[in-house]
């Protein structure tokens, strides 16, 4: 038949299966998708809610200002805060300038056609996806111990997370720097700019909001990475605030390990209230990173 | 770069900087190089990486008399004890065991949220499930373990499906695992449903298909490098998960394929030795370094596979 | 606005990190002390150093002490190379493999007994062994056993399936309980759960229906409505490990002292580290408490006090 007498028929009669059962099918199968997106997302309910249930009775203002104690009653996670956000200090000061640096350069000065560049290329690809507890050997082997041997310090904990994030924030810094049209660079060279003055004064401040979302998320990768932390971290127990970058520190996904590790019920509740904590930590982090995507989402 | 002579040419002679021609070359290299520095960087990390694993593991293998063939296929891992034996089968094995059960519940749940985000969800709910996808994957994974041990163990492997599992037990491990790394599978296959041309769907339609056939005949095939790429990732991911399996799996290395007792794999290993603070040089010290590296292998042949297949199917339709 | 919003976020965040800093280091006694004090070592000692630890920095808010659980062995180690300060000790340092790195290193120490413990043999409840002779548990723990239901340790023990929770090599009592009971330090059989961390092994013993493991007595006490003590037959009847049985010594063979190693470089050099010291001994009995251990006898604590005094006074 031709195709336009094949059009005229019933589809169902062309491809001869009777049309109730084709619906049916149809619907469970739409039912059966729908099924399995929810089942990933009532997990996340479910652990909220139970995480919520048990953690927000323990919230208090004395929760987050005391330190960690051996009495469930007055212990607290202000040391693990203060921890947390002293590494994310150290973290971001060394993601920023590296991480820009190498992106500026993957993107702008280097010639494809290289194999070093390939291979850097290959590399960062690779680094993003080893394991962060490897990144947790190579801390405690050069940074703890070994050439660096800064001990069990802020500094430490800091730069070997800056390692677990620093091939995310690159690659997400290129994909910044890219999304800016050449137009813009071939604009500034032809009002006679040099190659880094295209870059400093156009290129770099366009891509800055893309770069500064991607900084961000890394942040809060970072914030939420315990495995690095548990061979390159200090004691058990750090009841005091982090002096200094060469200061012992707790942080707050360690702090919740070793009160899960406790059988005492009242320290799991208190897990779960530090959980909470860092849930909203990071969800304050995410919600300024996608405000800035999409207040500066420009349209080139 | 062949745009900046030519933009520069087209400016003319008088076209120059305040520093004049000659310093602003040097500066410009300079600056050039600094960056390079930065880019090599990650090169120096990986070949850091690379020396220290490998070469304390050389020295464990020195060290500890050990024979790389009865390291990869000796069943009993007890180097901490007196009599220590030095097979990392038991690791392994729980390793394989947990990302296969991640997988189980990974795949389904990861090609389906996919399927359905690409192919049926409206842009509303797309936005809606988007960002809670992001939400899921951005839980740290010590929230994740913690749901394990004091949750899905009591509440729902021991209560409501009433198993006889030990308080420490591998299915809850993979389990959570696999919901964990859901986000990463769904992604990636997402990705690579949505890079199907219209065109092989309108066909499709044309022929009189419906939408379910669309998608299991039609999208689903043509995006299975992009569906096996994110497979392949969610694998390694679960072969590197720690902290899930450090809280609930166990630290038990057995060679006892059920899932209802303890186990441990190599990653719960690192993380319980590396806790105690091993001294440099100790066994467990050259131990850590020896999984690790095996660690460190293993999710690098499975993410150059998972590069391979995004590969492919990008190269397909771009 | 949004610019506005997210700077004043960023500085609520910054500004919370930095009152903390600030509002730990107010508000100091007259005569307290400042500077680092770093202890590590047993699990078993571990709730006692965090006590003493938590009210020493309350009285002396610019001290840092720092408390590791990283085992007896490990916190010798580090001990030994002039890493820490202070080890916490739930066994007595090697003569022959501890002490001669020490030496090397120049380390000196002064030993402290502390408190005292017993190694509790806790079951789930679901397991219901009222006493082990020293026989049995040998039988059960001893390298290459291959005991797999408890009944087959006869005595009308109860069936189940083995299962069994222990310290890690790197632990005193792990060193302790081997030696005691197998023999030999390091003597035993390797299937079964260990950590260095003895919470681990209750939660272990807890949740498991017929689990068995061996830990501290505090670890058992602080949670005695979820374990069933085991009795333990040393030679003269049945004994349950109790305050008073761990004491008096009836509770044999697994009742022991608990210590702390301190430098006496860092006695002599560092008045935080004296100060730390000096308080542990002299709120010996409060720490305890606290961590629900075995208190010193009186006159433990005298001899304890006297050995810090002539450390000091040396």
């Amino acid at each position: 038949m031709t195709s336009a007498e094949a059009a005229s028929r019933p589809v169902s009669e062309v491809l001869g299966v009777p049309p109730a059962a084709r619906t049916v099918r149809d619907r469970s199968f739409v039912l059966l998708l729908a099924t399995l997106t929810s089942v990933a997302l009532i997990v996340l309910a479910v652990l909220l809610v139970d995480t919520a249930i048990d953690g927000l009775p323990q919230l208090s203002l004395s929760f987050l200002t005391s330190f960690p104690s051996a009495f469930p009653a007055k212990a607290g996670i202000e040391s693990a805060i203060t921890g947390t956000l002293w590494l994310m200090g150290v973290v971001t000061f060394v993601i920023v300038p590296l991480g820009v640096a190498s992106a500026l350069y993957l993107e702008e000065f280097a010639d494809g056609s290289r194999w070093w560049n390939r291979i850097i290329e290959v590399n960062i690809q690779n680094l993003a996806a080893v394991p962060s507890i490897v990144y947790g050997i190579l801390g405690l082997a050069y940074i703890v111990r070994g050439p660096l041997s800064l001990g069990r310090t802020v500094l430490a904990g800091g730069l070997t997370l800056a390692l677990v994030v620093l091939p995310v924030v690159i690659i997400t810094s290129r994909e910044a720097l890219r999304a800016v049209p050449p137009s813009i660079k071939e604009g500034a060279l032809a009002l006679g700019a040099t190659r880094w003055q295209a870059i400093w004064r156009q290129i770099l401040p366009a891509s800055i909001p893309g770069i500064a979302t991607g900084v961000i998320l890394s942040i809060s990768r970072a914030i939420g990475e315990t495995a690095p932390l548990i061979l390159v971290g200090a004691a058990t127990f750090v009841a005091f605030n982090p002096t200094g970058l060469d200061s012992p520190f707790t942080a707050l996904p360690l702090q919740i390990f070793s009160w899960i590790s406790q059988p005492d019920d009242q320290f799991r509740l208190l897990a779960a209230a530090a959980i909470i904590v860092l849930l909203v930590l990071l969800v304050l982090l995410n919600a300024v990173a996608i405000r800035l995507r999409n207040r500066h989402q420009q349209r080139w | 770069m062949a745009t900046d002579s030519v933009a520069r040419d087209a400016a003319g002679p008088n076209a120059e900087s305040v520093f004049g021609p000659a310093r602003r070359r040097i500066g410009e290299k300079a600056i050039a190089v600094v960056l390079f520095a930065a880019a090599a960087t990650s090169v120096v990390i990986t070949v850091g990486i690379v020396i220290s694993l490998a070469g304390e593991t050389l020295t464990f293998f020195a060290d500890k008399a050990v024979s790389v063939s009865s390291f990869m296929t000796g069943a009993q891992w007890t180097p901490l004890f007196s009599d220590p034996q030095f097979g990392i089968r038991p690791l392994v094995q729980g390793t394989l065991i947990i990302t296969g059960i991640a997988l189980v519940v990974a795949v389904p749940l990861g090609i389906g949220t996919a399927a359905f985000l690409s192919e049926y969800a409206s842009p509303r709910v797309r936005s809606a499930l988007k960002p809670t996808l992001e939400l899921l994957a951005g839980v740290p994974t010590v929230v994740f373990g913690y749901f394990a041990l004091t949750f899905f163990t009591p509440s729902i492997l021991k209560g409501l499906l009433g198993m006889d599992v030990s308080v420490f037990n591998g299915l809850a491990g993979g389990i959570i695992v696999g919901v964990l790394i859901v986000p990463t599978v769904a992604s990636v296959a997402e990705d690579a449903m949505s890079a199907v041309p219209q065109s092989l769907r309108e066909g499709a339609y044309g022929l009189g298909a419906s939408r379910r056939q669309v998608t299991v005949r039609v999208v689903v095939p043509a995006a299975l490098s992009g569906i096996t790429a994110g497979i392949v990732l969610g694998a390694s991911r679960a072969v590197g998960e720690t902290m899930v399996v450090l809280i609930a799996a166990g630290q038990v290395p057995t060679t006892s394929l059920d899932p209802r007792g303890p186990m441990q794999t190599m990653t719960a290993f690192i993380g319980a030795t590396g806790k105690g603070d091993v001294p440099t040089g100790s066994t467990g010290y050259e131990a850590i370094f020896a999984v690790g590296f095996a660690l460190f292998l293993i999710t690098l042949i499975l993410n150059t596979i998972s590069i391979r297949f995004v590969r492919r199917y990008r190269q397909v339709y771009e | 606005m949004q610019k506005r919003l997210m700077i004043a976020a960023v500085s609520g965040i910054l500004a919370v990190g930095v009152s903390a800093c600030g509002s730990s280091d107010s508000g100091s006694s007259t005569s307290s002390v400042s500077g680092a004090v770093a202890v590590d070592g047993s699990s078993t000692v571990f709730p006692f150093a965090q006590a003493a630890a938590e009210s020493f920095q309350a009285e002396n808010p610019d001290a840092k002490v720092t408390v590791g659980e990283s085992g007896t062995g490990g916190g010798f180690e580090k001990f030994c190379a002039g890493e820490i300060d202070v080890a916490d000790a739930s066994r007595p340092i090697d003569e022959a493999e501890e002490v001669p790195v020490c030496k090397d290193n120049k380390v000196e120490y002064v030993e402290i007994a502390v408190a005292n413990d017993g190694i509790a043999i806790a079951t789930n409840p679901g397991l219901k062994i009222a006493c082990f002779t020293t026989d049995q548990l040998n039988q059960l723990w001893k390298k290459g056993s291959t005991v797999s239901d408890y009944n087959q340790l006869g005595g009308g023990t109860p069936a189940g399936k083995v299962s069994l929770f222990g310290p890690g090599t790197d632990s005193g009592t792990f060193d302790f309980f081997t030696e005691e009971i197998n023999g030999e330090k390091g003597d035993t059989r390797t299937d079964y759960q260990p950590s260095e961390d003895d919470n681990v092994l209750v939660q272990g013993v807890e949740g498991d229906s017929t689990a068995l493991g061996y830990f501290g007595f505090s670890y058992y006490e602080s949670n005695a409505d979820k374990l069933n003590l085991v009795a333990v037959d040393g030679g003269d009847g049945c004994i349950k490990p109790s305050i008073e049985t761990i004491q008096n010594g009836s509770y044999k063979p697994l009742s022991r002292e608990i210590y702390m190693y301190v430098n006496t470089a860092s006695l002599a050099d560092k008045p935080q580290v004296k100060a730390f010291i000096n308080y542990a001994v002299d709120n010996a009995d409060e720490s305890a408490k606290t961590a629900q251990i075995v208190p010193l006898t009186p006159a433990q604590l005298t001899e304890a006090k006297d050995l810090l005094s002539k450390a000091e006074g040396s």
